[in-house]
């Protein structure tokens, strides 16, 4: 175990390195942060720009693979670079990955939740009213993209506090800087409930973890287990929720374990549109900004987060499922 | 005979039935629609910015005074055939590259399936949406490939796992025994019988290919202007979407309802082509 | 009083269906009643809908009273006092019938608490002694395994073990040795009778296998199409059936202790339950139909002394005193030519010497290393002669599929040697390789799994054909499905359009396609039902006289072996334990394996399998990863156990190898202590002879 544990892990580094060296070749050549000085009024001289540039590695006058070595040297200290006017990216990159792990946490566990409650229900109900209305549903909304579902709950936020007159559910923003303590709390809560709800139920969430877990709970009640379950004298109803459900929980808890792996690289649209400063709205903002140095930390910080996610959710298999557990 | 029987199947299915009968009417729409409007996608009418949906204008105009019927309708051609191209390309490039690693296995498989794990790995969103708007501008024909190369990975993974276990099937094993090359028998023996797979695959590609293209054209990553798409114009519409409804409704709602049509075909395809499913 | 009485039994399937048309039976204490079916003839709905588990949707009509108590249209609260505590159900697949992710002893701790107000320790500790009683050692660590560490015939046992939790009055068993070999299911057949010992209970055993319910039950109900046939004593069903459909089935088993020669088939197929005939369902198929079996479908009538017969020539066949041998047409098989020149001096087809075949051990679906080499083939050697069949029996895990698979590739062995047709496998080139595809053929197990379900039949006996640019193909395919039995205007039909038994005579036909020198048969017939195996069989057996065909057979049906094979090689953990014509291995056995496996052979004979006395192999078959020192089948072999300390160093330290027994010519045993013991009772023609 040990030893494929350690193999695993290298293979995952040297994934990491090549994933992360690409982003930073593909950036460095294509992206032009000079552009960002080049129009300011008054005119910078050149000079200036280049020691600028130069200071934060970012110089397009330098070979690019001089400026890679320099990035590469600083990553393996631990040190991302400077973002494209001199800040630090670690710093950054400290901070923001907090910010997007508040806003998905609550969204991505209520999601799960959620779907799988319907999703067994759905199966077993399965071709009652129920069931149809469920399925009905997560049909619209997985058709819903989230750039869309998003902004329509922030049109009807709008319009529902305009008609209230004042501000009952917060559309924008992770908090109000001005209040403090347990208000400042309820503040963030108050934040959360739009991003949490378009994330919960949407594609990603609720109604896609409904259809997995309906499609698996189908198959495991028509296998024997479940029939002897009944024939030792438990109710169906019982037999269903400790054997079938116990059972057919496995997929959807990968997929879960893999998304909860996942939230520190932030979910784009919803940071974007409810304006939070998370990690997805990090990487369009860097791509925009052409800041190389983000970019390329981007890249590396979400392909660790990805493999860590993948380990974890095997991790989640092996614990639920005793036959792939190595004995 | 046997496609009979899932055509049968896949309209006695109510879902595919109402999914098939909307996206042929939204083909319509998209194709035939813009004969019927009064203006041209590139017209623009500078008597109206931003006016509301009107008789003149059915759906309103935009804020440069286009028609809105007309640039939405061009927007959702442009849709549909990004959709169709993705999911063509990226389910073939699935299933030969996972056929061929579920076959051979050894370090064919190792070395395809590391390329995929590559793939998984990179930010996809970021590549695109750093190369797209780099491509010289109105080749879109690049944004498709992009797409598509991003999206066959995990695909590609389950026709592995496929493969793996109808190499051990004993139709296949024959035809080895009768000494047909090993390629030959992943196109005769392997890959059709993986068809209800693919195909199901294919058509719920179609779909997240639109949404995808929508997705990476709200931040200016895809279809670069003066070339529209639903993605565009939901982008634009959303920014003034409180003030100005119609600019965010109408390409939003029938991106909703395109994406809607194809996953319900696609899932009573999923139904029709089971023998397991008793609907 | 009976315990169970069950009247008019219906079930309809949604869409009208009906799988169960009227079932009427009773079980009393402590009696066994079987239930013989071929599949699809709704034994099995039966039962579970006396459980009431059938799917929700189905309706289920008649009555079913358990100690007088109704069962059918029981509220559920009812209902789960009644499952379980009365009536328990033994299932055919204990793999999936286990929950995979508790363990073995939780789950069978779950049946007793359900019923019994005891504490968790407490029912744990029960559960315990019920695997001990059911004969699992240490039971207290394997409680703690899950389902898929136990091996088949463990699962079983602990599946009885759960079934009797409860003591229950009624013990309902669903093909429960199906999925097992003949030794495992001799041993589990043992555990099923010390539980109704026990518990005292009724058992109701459903399977489709005659032998096992000739040494099991005391009455049998005998199915076809969704009703019983024939109902009476084990005795007189077996003696003295008086329904053709029983006394075809009776007639076309073939048996350990039977001659050779053509076995009786019964012509077409059982009708589907959705398009049942007019009149008696069986009369398509029987050969003693007459016009009025069309009119209407005879009931099942009380013939005398507790019998039941639904046939309306039942008297006639009672009072002729007919057989299955004289009613059903017994084909005439044309000799084979070549068998008349003595085998030495017969050209060789196949030789295999000292093979040796191994695997990686692979662990974990997620964390897959390598733990260990499957020693799967360890030195074997055989030869056929031409038109000879040399059949290779074992049960699963001995090593004859690998051994099959090493063949086919035509690759170089890891060891030895594999010689085909005079040509060497390890030097030949690529073209010498495809080229003598033409000449070796195999016909698969599973006529489902075998044909490509997306090709029409006439592509898939065409492709060989294609394959190795032959012309005028269409004419070829139309000439083999005729020589098969099937009419050539199939060749336009999908593989799913045909039954099992068609099936496999499509795959015997694309084996035939290139004129093959040497077929190997892989179980052709173990997926067939009883009375579609006799004409596949036969039509093997035609096949090899009239083309003079080698066939290699591998099989774990000894009966079937017996009837089509010219010799044997009884192999276990990937070694042959013994070799030699049919006739010296089957009534001299001189390895101590292969009389047990003889004798766990259960015969369609009640008398003879209520004297029989078997030789019962302790435990299971050892790991192929790790076989023992010396002889493999010391850890089970019961003449070990009996072997003096000095004698048993031998078996621990030397590996025996098959050595000639003096006795006859073509005859030889891999055993240290090999002792010729007649182990099948002999049957009445033989003891004339």
């Amino acid at each position: 175990m040990g030893k494929y544990l350690l193999r695993r892990l290298a293979i995952n580094v040297i994934l990491v390195v090549i994933a992360s060296s690409l982003a930073y070749m593909l950036a460095a050549t294509t992206m032009n942060p000079r552009a960002a000085y080049q129009g300011r009024q008054p005119p910078v001289p050149e000079a200036v720009i280049d020691k600028t540039l130069d200071a934060y590695n970012l110089n397009d006058k330098t070979p690019v693979l001089q400026r890679y070595a320099t990035w590469a040297t600083g990553v393996v200290t631990g040190d991302f670079g400077k973002t494209w006017n001199g800040a630090s990216v670690n710093d950054e990159l400290g901070r923001r990955m907090f910010v997007s792990l508040r806003l998905l946490i609550l969204g991505t566990l209520l999601g799960f939740a959620i779907g799988v409650a319907l999703g067994a229900y759905s199966a077993v109900k399965q071709y009652k009213f129920g069931d149809r209305l469920i399925g009905v549903g997560s049909f619209v909304l997985m058709a819903i993209p989230v750039f869309v579902l998003a902004t329509l709950l922030a049109i009807a936020t709008y319009n529902l506090n305009r008609g209230l007159g004042f501000t009952l559910i917060e559309y924008t923003g992770e908090y109000n800087p001005k209040l403090s303590g347990f208000d400042q709390f309820l503040n963030r809560l108050n934040h959360l409930i739009l991003p949490t709800i378009s994330l919960s139920i949407g594609g990603s969430g609720a109604a896609f973890y409904s259809r997995i877990q309906r499609n698996m709970m189908l198959d495991v009640l028509g296998q024997d287990f479940v029939r002897t379950a009944m024939a030792k004298g438990l109710r169906r109803r019982t037999a269903l929720m400790k054997h079938a459900l116990r059972t057919a929980l496995i997929p959807s808890a990968t997929y879960f374990a893999f998304s909860v792996g996942t939230v520190f690289t932030g979910a784009i649209f919803t940071e974007k549109i409810y304006n939070w400063h998370g990690m997805g709205a990090w990487l369009v903002d860097s791509i925009n900004a052409n800041d190389v140095n983000s970019v390329a930390a981007v890249t590396a910080f979400t392909a660790v987060c990805i493999l860590f996610a993948s380990l974890l959710s095997d991790l989640l298999v092996a614990a639920l499922d005793p036959r792939v557990r190595v004995s | 005979m046997r496609s009979k029987v899932v055509l049968r199947r896949l309209f006695r299915n109510n879902q595919a039935r109402y999914g098939f009968v909307a996206l042929v009417a939204l083909v319509l729409v998209a194709y035939v629609g813009p004969y019927i409007g009064k203006y041209d996608w590139t017209e623009k009418d500078f008597m109206a910015f931003l006016s509301a949906p009107s008789a003149d204008h059915w759906w309103g105009t935009t804020s440069i005074g286009q028609d809105l019927y007309a640039v939405t309708l061009r927007g959702m051609q442009k849709s549909i055939l990004i959709g169709l191209m993705v999911a063509l390309i990226s389910t073939g490039l699935a299933a030969i590259v996972g056929a061929f690693a579920g076959y051979f296995g050894g370090w064919v498989d190792r070395v395809l399936m590391w390329g995929v794990e590559l793939l998984l790995v990179l930010p996809s969103f970021l590549l695109i949406a750093i190369i797209s708007p780099r491509l010289k501008s109105g080749n879109w024909l690049w944004f498709v490939v992009l797409l598509a190369a991003f999206s066959w990975m995990i695909t590609s993974r389950v026709v592995r796992s496929m493969t793996m276990s109808l190499r051990e099937r004993e139709y296949v094993q024959a035809a080895l025994y009768m000494g047909i090359p090993r390629w030959k028998i992943i196109f005769r023996h392997i890959v059709p019988n993986m068809s209800s797979l693919l195909i199901i695959d294919a058509t719920l590609n179609v779909s997240s290919a639109i949404i995808g293209e929508a997705a990476l054209s709200f931040f200016g990553f895809g279809i670069q202007p003066p070339d529209v798409s639903l993605g565009t114009l939901i982008a634009t519409g959303s920014d003034n979407a409180t003030g100005y409804p119609w600019l965010f409704v109408f390409p939003a709602g029938l991106l909703v309802l395109l994406v809607l049509s194809v996953n319900l075909i696609g899932d009573g395809l999923r139904d029709a082509l089971d023998p397991g499913s008793n609907s | 009083m009976s315990i169970l009485e069950v009247k008019d039994l219906t079930v309809t399937f949604p869409g009208g269906v009906q799988a169960v048309r009227g079932v009427s039976y009773e079980v009393e204490r402590g009696e066994v009643l079987g239930i013989v079916g071929e599949s699809g003839s709704g034994k099995s709905v039966t039962s579970l809908a006396i459980m009431g588990l059938l799917q929700q949707n189905s309706v289920v009509s008649g009555s079913v009273k358990l100690h007088g108590q109704e069962l059918i249209g029981m509220k559920e609260d009812e209902l789960v006092k009644v499952r379980g505590k009365s009536i328990s159900m033994i299932f055919q697949d204990p793999l999936s019938a286990f929950t995979p992710v508790y363990t073995i002893g939780d789950q069978i701790a779950e049946a007793v608490r359900i019923h019994q107000k005891v504490n968790k320790d407490k029912a744990a500790k029960r559960a315990v002694e019920l695997l001990d009683l059911v004969g699992i050692p240490h039971p207290d660590v394997r409680a703690k395994a899950f389902p898929h560490e136990f091996s088949g015939g463990m699962r079983q046992r602990a599946m009885i073990a759960m079934a009797i939790a409860n003591d229950p009055d009624l013990l309902i068993c669903d093909e429960p040795t199906t999925a097992l070999d003949v030794t495992i299911q001799a041993q589990v057949l043992e555990v099923l009778k010390t539980a109704q010992q026990e518990t005292g209970a009724g058992i109701v055993m459903i399977t489709h296998d005659l032998g096992v319910i000739a040494g099991m039950a005391d009455r049998v109900l005998v199915m076809y199409a969704g009703k019983p046939v024939e109902q009476g004593s084990v005795d007189d069903i077996y003696y003295r059936p008086r329904m053709p459909y029983t006394m075809g089935l009776l007639a076309s088993i073939p048996r350990i202790d039977g001659e050779e020669g053509a076995l009786v088939p019964i012509e077409g197929n059982p009708p589907s339950p959705a398009s049942l005939p007019p009149g008696c369902p069986f009369a398509p198929r029987c050969p003693m139909k007459v016009d009025m079996c069309d009119e209407q479908e005879p009931p099942l009538v009380p013939s005398g002394a507790g019998r039941h017969v639904a046939c309306i020539r039942a008297q006639e066949i009672e009072h002729k005193g007919l057989t299955g041998a004289d009613v059903f047409p017994v084909p005439v098989i044309p000799p084979s030519d070549v068998v008349r020149v003595p085998r030495a001096e017969r050209p060789t087809v196949l030789e295999l010497d000292s093979m040796i075949r191994h695997y990686p051990l692979m662990k974990g679906a997620v964390f897959k290393r390598r733990v260990g080499t499957v020693h799967a083939v360890d030195g074997i050697s055989f030869d056929i002669a031409e038109g000879e069949t040399l059949a290779l029996v074992g049960e699963s895990g001995c090593g004859k599929t690998t051994t099959l698979q090493q063949i086919m590739q035509l690759a170089p062995p890891q060891g030895g040697r594999v010689v085909v047709l005079g040509k060497d496998s390890s030097t030949m080139d690529a073209a010498t390789r495809k080229a003598l595809r033409k000449d070796l053929q195999i016909v698969f197990q599973d006529p489902m799994a075998a044909l490509d379900p997306r090709m029409p039949v006439g592509d898939i006996i065409a492709e060989p054909l294609r394959a190795h640019g032959r012309k005028d193909v269409e004419a070829r395919v139309a000439e083999l499905l005729e020589l098969v039995g099937l009419a050539p205007e199939y060749a336009e039909r999908y593989p799913q359009q045909f039954s099992g038994g068609q099936r496999q005579r499509i795959g015997i036909a694309r084996a035939l396609a290139l004129e093959p020198k040497l077929i190997v048969l892989d179980e052709p017939v173990s997926a067939l039902d009883v009375s579609i195996q006799a004409g596949v069989i036969n039509l093997l057996e035609e096949l090899k006289n009239t083309l003079g065909l080698s066939y290699l057979f591998v099989a774990h049906d000894l009966a079937v072996v017996r009837h089509l094979a010219d010799r044997v090689a009884v192999m276990y953990l990937g070694k042959i334990a013994e070799i030699g014509t049919v006739q010296s291995v089957y009534d001299h056995p001189a390895h101590p394996y292969t009389q047990a496996l003889l004798s766990a052979i259960p015969l369609p004979d009640p008398e003879l399998e209520r004297n029989r006395k078997r030789i019962l192999l302790e435990g299971d078959l050892p790991s192929p990863a790790d076989p023992p020192s010396g002889c493999r089948f010391r850890t089970r072999c019961p003449k070990f156990a009996r072997l003096s300390a000095d004698e048993q160093r031998r078996c621990v330290d030397e590996e025996p190898s098959i050595a000639r027994l003096a006795s006859a010519v073509d005859h030889g045993a891999a055993c240290h202590y090999a002792e010729e013991v007649e182990v099948i009772t002999a049957s009445d023609d033989q003891e004339e002879k």
